[in-house]
């Protein structure tokens, strides 16, 4: 008698519970609107939500590569399946023309269309509402004075139960926190400005904070580095990997322009973050590197040590832009015999070469794909390349995917990690091959 | 000493492994269509076939080679006898200087084994790693182009490569 009410009132409870969860689940529609004419914002505000809006990086996902812009259709693989990046211009049918601003900023804000349907995290409002409602006015005004554009993305393909959006609502009362960026008052106007842009609009933790099973970003390891479309997205704090650690100047450099000279090019997904981040303003780039710098912090003692190491290894007297790296040490060319074969033809033409850009290359001693715990960007990076967009000059690297094999591959990454970082061999590097060439 | 085989027919070589197969072919073996440009992979004049891709012979050490098909230019056709790319280069005037032409063709011709009928744009981005510093590259889209065109009877009545 007792054990059957427990249970009742245990069913009654969870009964209750799942009523109370789809009640506030339940979100209204926003009424829809004539979409605006453009003449309804100022200029200065519009191009205020254009620099913003680079910050944001809406054409990450919004734009696709043959598409037109903020069109949508950009598909973003997830451990949970695809996601597509919907049309976010004014179009009033398949894009957000009918969108109130108070119905955009709900969806900044807590991930609801305007309809009232609940959006999946992948849009990262968990970094979005933490935006000043100035910011989402700008934003606001410069998608809707785009061009109006008909296209409907193709539909997400995520794994049962994820597909019904019930399950986005779930996820936000697990993990969605109400936030403001309350500024600092013992640290710089840059500094807080740079906080605001890097928590929130930029988003830079969506891919360099780790998630957990459920793909939240993990609280306690802000910018403690994650990974993103097979990349690794290297930690942002004091555990950065870089060899020679990241300055204000040098975090500036690559935002800025893609590539910095005591570090890498700016490869993988970070190559379009970086090329939509052009129309920001100097000052906010700035800002984010300020920022970025603190949360790596001053490099500890041995550190720095190693840092007088790589300088030393380096030869001297040139320019730090023609700086190549040391001859060979025997133990690597002993331990990767055919590694040192491959990257004497292969690689060493432009890496080994003292001579400025564009015929010097990088100093792979400098590179934090070499330096990573995990051989994942190096891979992708000997097996794709590095391309500059399309008809856009950058530096270039082309890709051998069509001519080494896997194993072969495998034995250049193990030689140039043993050559090129005091870091312990990689493991299982043939693998890592097969599953970058198989979409893993 | 390694076996190559090159244009069907293995060659024992005999040069450090490391040695990339550009000098090879040029220096060893004689087959002086592939050009030597930048050396860096930056210009494509030295783009030949391996396995049927377009390859930088200057960056490719003949040690991951042995087992593997390569193709120059002269596996491809003679002056007496072109294959219908060649051709095409040929109808559409498209070599000025002529030293980027050699290695416009391997990629294309790859291109058009694995694509038979590209697109202009995939044309264009199948290309792009190579350069040709006169200014050609209308003449040789052109001219990949007239060679796509032409597969399909191209095909039928000639022994010569145009797909595999």
């Amino acid at each position: 008698m007792r054990a059957v009410s427990v249970a009742l009132g245990a069913a009654l409870l969870i009964a209750l519970a799942a009523a109370a969860f789809l009640v506030w689940a339940a979100r209204p529609a926003i009424a829809p609107i004539e979409p605006p004419s453009p003449a309804d914002f100022s200029a200065d505000l519009v191009d205020k939500g254009a620099q913003l809006a680079a910050i944001g990086d809406c054409a990450g996902c919004h734009t696709n590569s043959d598409g037109s812009p903020y069109a949508g259709g950009v598909a973003l693989p997830t451990p949970f399946g695809s996601i597509y990046g919907t049309n976010i211009t004014p179009d009033p049918d398949t894009g957000i023309g009918s969108w109130s601003r108070v119905a955009f900023a709900r969806a900044m804000r807590e991930g609801i269309d305007r309809r009232g349907r609940h959006l999946y995290p992948a849009f990262p409002y968990d970094h979005f509402n933490k935006l000043a409602d100035g910011d989402i006015d700008a934003i606001y005004a410069f998608l809707m004075t785009r061009e109006p554009v008909r296209a409907t993305s193709p539909p997400n393909r995520l794994v049962f139960p994820l597909n019904a959006r019930i399950v986005a609502a779930a996820w936000k009362l697990l993990f969605l926190r109400p936030a403001r960026s309350e500024p600092r008052s013992d640290k710089s106007d840059p500094w807080n400005r740079g906080a605001y842009l890097v928590e929130g609009l930029g988003h830079c933790g969506a891919c360099h904070t780790p998630r957990n099973i459920l793909g939240a970003e993990e609280p306690q390891k802000a910018l403690a580095g994650g990974e993103q479309e097979g990349w690794i997205a290297p930690s942002l704090d004091q555990d950065s990997p870089a060899p020679i650690h990241w300055t204000e100047e040098s975090l500036f450099a690559y935002l800025r322009v893609g590539s910095d000279r005591l570090h890498g090019v700016a490869a993988g997904p970070m190559t379009s973050v970086v090329r939509h981040l052009r129309p920001a303003l100097d000052e906010d780039v700035r800002a984010m590197a300020v920022y970025i710098a603190s949360t790596m912090g001053e490099p500890a003692p041995e550190r720095r040590s190693r840092e007088e190491e790589i300088f030393a290894s380096l030869p001297k007297g040139g320019s730090a832009d023609a700086i190549a790296t040391a001859e060979p040490a025997g133990s690597a060319a002993d331990a990767a015999p055919t590694g040192a074969q491959i990257f004497a033809a292969t690689c060493s033409g432009c890496h080994t070469n003292r001579s400025s850009r564009p015929l010097g290359g990088r100093p792979l001693v400098l590179q934090t794909a070499v330096a990573l715990a995990s051989p994942r960007n190096l891979i992708e990076i000997i097996l794709h390349g590095i391309e500059p967009a399309e008809s856009e000059p950058g530096e270039m690297m082309p890709g051998f995917a069509d001519v080494l094999t896997d194993k072969q591959i495998a034995e250049l990454a193990a030689y140039v990690r043993s050559r090129f970082s005091d870091g312990p061999a990689w493991s299982n590097i043939e693998d890592v091959v097969r599953g970058i060439r198989n979409g893993r | 000493m390694l076996t190559l085989t090159v244009n069907g027919r293995p060659h024992r070589v005999d040069a450090d492994p490391a040695t990339p197969l550009l000098y090879v072919l040029r220096n060893d073996l004689g087959l002086n269509g592939a050009k030597f440009g930048c050396g860096l992979g930056q210009c494509g004049a030295c783009t030949v076939m391996v396995d049927g891709h377009a390859v930088f012979a200057c960056l490719v050490p003949i040690s991951v080679l042995p087992g593997r098909d390569v193709m120059t230019i002269e596996g491809l056709g003679s002056e007496e006898d072109p294959s219908p790319l060649q051709h095409a280069f040929v109808e559409e005037q498209a070599a000025q200087c002529g030293y980027c032409i050699a290695g416009m063709i391997m990629r294309a011709q790859a291109l058009l084994e694995h694509n038979p009928s590209p697109s202009e744009e995939e044309i264009r981005r199948h290309m792009s790693p190579n350069l040709c510093r006169c200014g050609t590259h209308m003449r040789i889209l052109r001219a990949i182009k007239r060679a796509s065109q032409g597969t399909r009877f191209a095909d039928a009545d000639s022994e010569k490569r145009v797909v595999r």
